[in-house]
């Protein structure tokens, strides 16, 4: 084991070393970064062409130029790298670290959004095979494929958040609407659940009712000026939490895993106003991350008091009861946020923005305020890039999951008697995430360098917009850092893919063939 | 709920009457026939293969159209984009100019009648039919895309299959040529290529990208290569004294052409988009070449006030890439051997009779 990744990342390295090397002959062969100095009127032309010439080592031709360069990036094993200096005479390094931060924050939330609801909405229309739901999903899907990212993005703004922003100046939703929601949502968790034709209708009815009372309820008490939840409905959310998480992970037959979740539910009530005083005494990320902490602490506690035997699925399940209901409390605390945060000037009412990673104007003295700013600026570049690369996840995962439903341990499972929740959630499910782990690892890698039109789109300042920069101003060494960083990580990624298919699926031998 | 019992959703299908229907349908066919059949028998690709073919004729006889440079065949629509018709100015709303003169309104509704106008699509910033742009555009991203997906799909399969089938050095050596490949983003490979040769237009960009658009086919051509030259045809072949040729030509390649077609539909349209996102950021196809990508990018911020210069654009760009996917997916079902066709219940029920029925005669 140890030896083939050795040898891989011997290899690897190598392939780096020369689709640097060619990348950068092509891009320092492909313009002339003294160009425009050149036809410059300005007096002291010949003085900033020759500083920049020594600055950026010009006058060595670029095989060679290339050795320079590489010799700082070799400064990574001796822990002092040294990207080089972009045509203004910044570090590389130091736009790098401003970068990569920016495009993280941009791409994480739409990539973990779009592996969840693509693998969960994958699993159901395998499940459904051929059912309407999997056909409208399969249309869905094609069609989020076929969107230029752009072009949704351009939609996006001019329909969600200018008429968003509008709304809010008079939130009265009209009847149409509410019919039109309610319409909606009954028809979606109708297909979904399916089944007969009597539960059909009841689940068309039922959430069809309760959508559209919501929204008439939220648009009579002006909501949506002033949202929050209140402890009674999170703990109510809190309850539905403990008994989905339940029944997905462990089954509800199992009452020490339903005791310890509702458990968590109970406290999550009680901590209802101590952990406010906390967010407002002690806002930060520290703190959240520490009730966090504390929230799994618990939850393992309870786990431990409730259960006699096989503990650590029921351990799991209510942690993740902790976690997720501890999350509500979060929410709701950033919905009493809204309020005060559109009465700011730098707001005034209009909260969805179009463009740009943060208010400027919005100062920075209140943490809840600048983090919800980051949010909403996050809504829509997250949204475009969340549907259209879900669609992908959806058509694998459905694809792998039918693949695994035919094997014959599926069979053997079913024959042994066990329940179709335990066949497909241990046996189905846990064999579809061993190729979609591989995928997953991949796209993270891919996410630094990959967002290179939405940044444009949305007008964020992250890698993206670094390397169109350096390709449009023939800034070398920028550029090249860009294509290390990225081509390093998607290297990495497929190299730790490979890995974990080994480790995950026992059937592939490592090191075997090339 | 989502885990119901076993019902015929979660079923496999595989019960010996199902079994019995699929196999009496293919009997005594060759594979092209049985992937035909299957292929027709999927509504929404073929409905996707004549909006694709309907498409290109209608965007390639639209304007005019030199062949070899010589004969110039004359398009059926009056402008060309380089004709400056005046610019339609004071009866479109809210005081924009140039908007759509086509009108689906019938005259007893109200409206103007239904027709085309002089400009169905509106005209641009100086006055240029904007269906005529739209058409060129088209014309762009469609060669592009078959450029990308000729050149990328031979360039995957050979690849694939020689290193599939020879393995050992060959291998290694092609492998970790792909590997270097792989290595440059797609998108770096494209915008450094477009910025600096964008403007030779759309073909040689195509062109370029092709030549990097191959290595996913190569993996999987490979993996398929690898698998099918184990099998027991193959040795029959090999003891029967067949060359390497004719080994990899007429026995491994027809088994592994389901494969090669269905990655190649789904290279192409990616190509399509790929060429748009170039184009919209600046580094594919430039002015005063037209393409898809390039009118939306030009016109995004019209959007508000002209929207139809936004609207046409991508709404040919999704039609083109959406039938590609689905022939792409119905080719995928019809090359599968473990695909099998949704049983319908009447067929169920009738090979349930004829099974009573043999076992009541047995």
């Amino acid at each position: 084991m140890l030896a083939f990744i050795l040898r891989r990342l011997g290899i690897l390295t190598v392939i780096l070393f020369g689709s640097s090397f060619i990348l950068y002959n092509l891009a320092a062969l492909s313009g002339d970064p003294l160009a425009d100095l050149k036809l410059s009127s300005d007096p002291n032309r010949d003085f900033l062409i020759a500083s920049l010439t020594r600055e950026l080592q010009l006058d060595v031709p670029p095989p060679a130029r290339y050795f320079l360069w590489i010799k700082g990036i070799f400064g990574i094993f001796l822990g002092h790298p040294n990207f080089g200096k972009a045509r203004d005479g910044s570090l590389v390094s130091h736009s790098l670290a401003l970068a990569i931060p920016v495009t993280i924050r941009l791409v994480l939330t739409a990539t973990i959004l779009a592996i969840i609801m693509g693998i969960a909405i994958g699993i159901i229309t395998a499940l459904r095979q051929y059912s309407r739901f999997d056909y409208a999903m399969t249309f869905v899907s094609f069609l989020m494929f076929s969107l230029p990212v752009f072009w949704v993005a351009v939609l996006l703004k001019a329909y969600l958040a200018i008429s968003f922003n509008n709304f809010l100046k008079n939130p009265i939703v009209p009847i149409g609407w509410i019919i039109g929601i309610g319409l909606a949502t009954a028809v979606f968790w109708a297909s979904l659940i399916g089944g007969t034709r009597r539960t059909f209708w009841i689940a068309f009815g039922a959430s069809g009712i309760f959508a559209a009372a919501l929204v008439a309820t939220f648009s009579a008490t002006g909501w949506f000026l002033n949202p929050s939840l209140g402890p009674l409905v999170i703990f109510a959310l809190s309850i539905g939490i403990a008994y989905g998480v339940t029944q997905l992970s462990v089954g509800l037959t199992n009452r020490a895993a339903l005791k310890s979740s509702l458990t968590m539910s109970a406290l999550t009530l009680l901590s209802y106003y101590p952990a406010n005083w906390v967010f407002s005494h002690h806002p930060g990320t520290f703190p959240i991350l520490a009730m966090a902490i504390l929230a799994i602490v618990f939850a393992i506690v309870s786990g431990l008091a409730f259960s006699k035997i096989d503990r650590l699925p029921i351990i799991r399940t209510t942690v993740l009861t902790a976690l997720l209901s501890a999350g509500l409390l979060l929410v709701d605390k950033f919905m009493r946020t809204w309020q005060p945060y559109m009465q700011t000037d730098a707001i005034n009412y209009r909260p969805v923005p179009t463009v740009g990673q943060r208010s400027d104007l919005l100062g920075n003295d209140n943490w809840w305020l600048s983090s919800l700013d980051i949010i909403t600026h996050l809504v829509l570049p997250t949204l475009a890039l969340t549907l259209i690369s879900f669609a992908g996840y959806i058509r694998f995962s459905r694809g792998t999951l039918l693949d695994v439903l035919n094997q014959d341990y599926i069979r053997t499972a079913r024959a042994k008697g066990l329940s179709e929740r335990t066949v497909i959630m241990r046996h189905a499910f846990r064999n579809t995430m061993i190729p979609l782990t591989t995928i997953i690892v991949v796209d993270f890698a891919g996410i630094i360098g990959g967002a290179l039109i939405t940044e444009n789109v949305f007008g964020w300042s992250g890698m993206g917009t670094l390397f169109r920069n350096a390709l449009f101003g023939f800034d070398l060494n920028l550029l090249m850092g860009v294509f290390f960083v990225t081509a390093s990580l998607s290297v990495l990624a497929n190299l730790i893919a490979d890995l974990l298919y080994s480790v995950l699926d026992p059937r592939i031998r490592v090191g075997s063939g090339g | 709920m989502i885990f119901k019992k076993k019902s015929a959703a979660v079923a496999t299908g595989d019960t010996s009457g199902e079994n019995a229907i699929a196999n009496k349908e293919v009997e005594g066919l060759s594979q092209g026939q049985i992937v035909r059949r299957r292929f027709f028998r999927h509504r929404a690709a073929v409905f996707s293969l004549g909006v694709i073919l309907f498409i290109a004729v209608f965007v390639f006889t639209a304007l005019d159209f030199k062949l070899f440079g010589i004969w110039r065949i004359h398009g059926w629509w009056k402008w060309t984009i380089a004709d400056i018709p005046d610019l339609r100015v004071g009866d479109c709303p809210g005081g924009t100019v140039g908007c759509p003169t086509m009108s689906l309104r019938p005259k007893f509704l109200g409206g103007a009648g239904i027709g085309l106008g002089d400009h169905p699509f509106g005209q641009d910033d100086i006055g240029r039919d904007f269906f005529a742009l739209v058409m060129k555009g088209t014309q762009r991203s469609l060669s592009v895309m078959v450029v990308i997906g000729s050149i990328g799909g031979t360039l995957g399969t050979v690849i694939g299959s020689i290193s599939g089938f020879y393995r050992g050095k060959v291998d290694a050596i092609l492998m970790r040529f792909t590997d270097f490949i792989i290595t440059i983003p797609a998108i770096i490979i494209g915008s450094v290529v477009g910025y600096h040769y964008g403007n030779l237009g759309a073909i040689f960009l195509a062109f370029y990208l092709g030549l990097f658009a191959w290595t996913g086919l190569s993996r999987l051509v490979r993996g398929e290569f690898l698998t099918l030259r184990e099998r027991e045809f193959v040795d029959a072949a090999r003891v029967a004294g067949a060359s390497n040729r004719r080994i990899i030509f007429k026995h491994i390649l027809p088994n592994a052409v389901g494969v090669i077609i269905v990655s190649v539909t789904l290279l192409m349209s990616g190509a399509i988009l790929l060429e748009t996102a170039l184009s919209y950021i600046g580094f594919g196809v430039v002015e005063p070449d037209v393409s898809l990508g390039l009118l939306i990018s030009k016109y995004q911020d019209a959007f508000t006030t002209r929207p139809w210069l936004f609207w046409f654009p991508g709404l040919f760009i999704i039609s083109i890439a959406l039938s590609i996917n689905f022939i792409g997916d119905g080719l995928r079902d019809a090359f599968d051997p473990r695909q099998r066709r949704r049983i319908s219940k009447k067929e169920r029920q009738d090979s349930a009779i004829a099974r009573k029925l043999a076992q009541a005669n047995d």
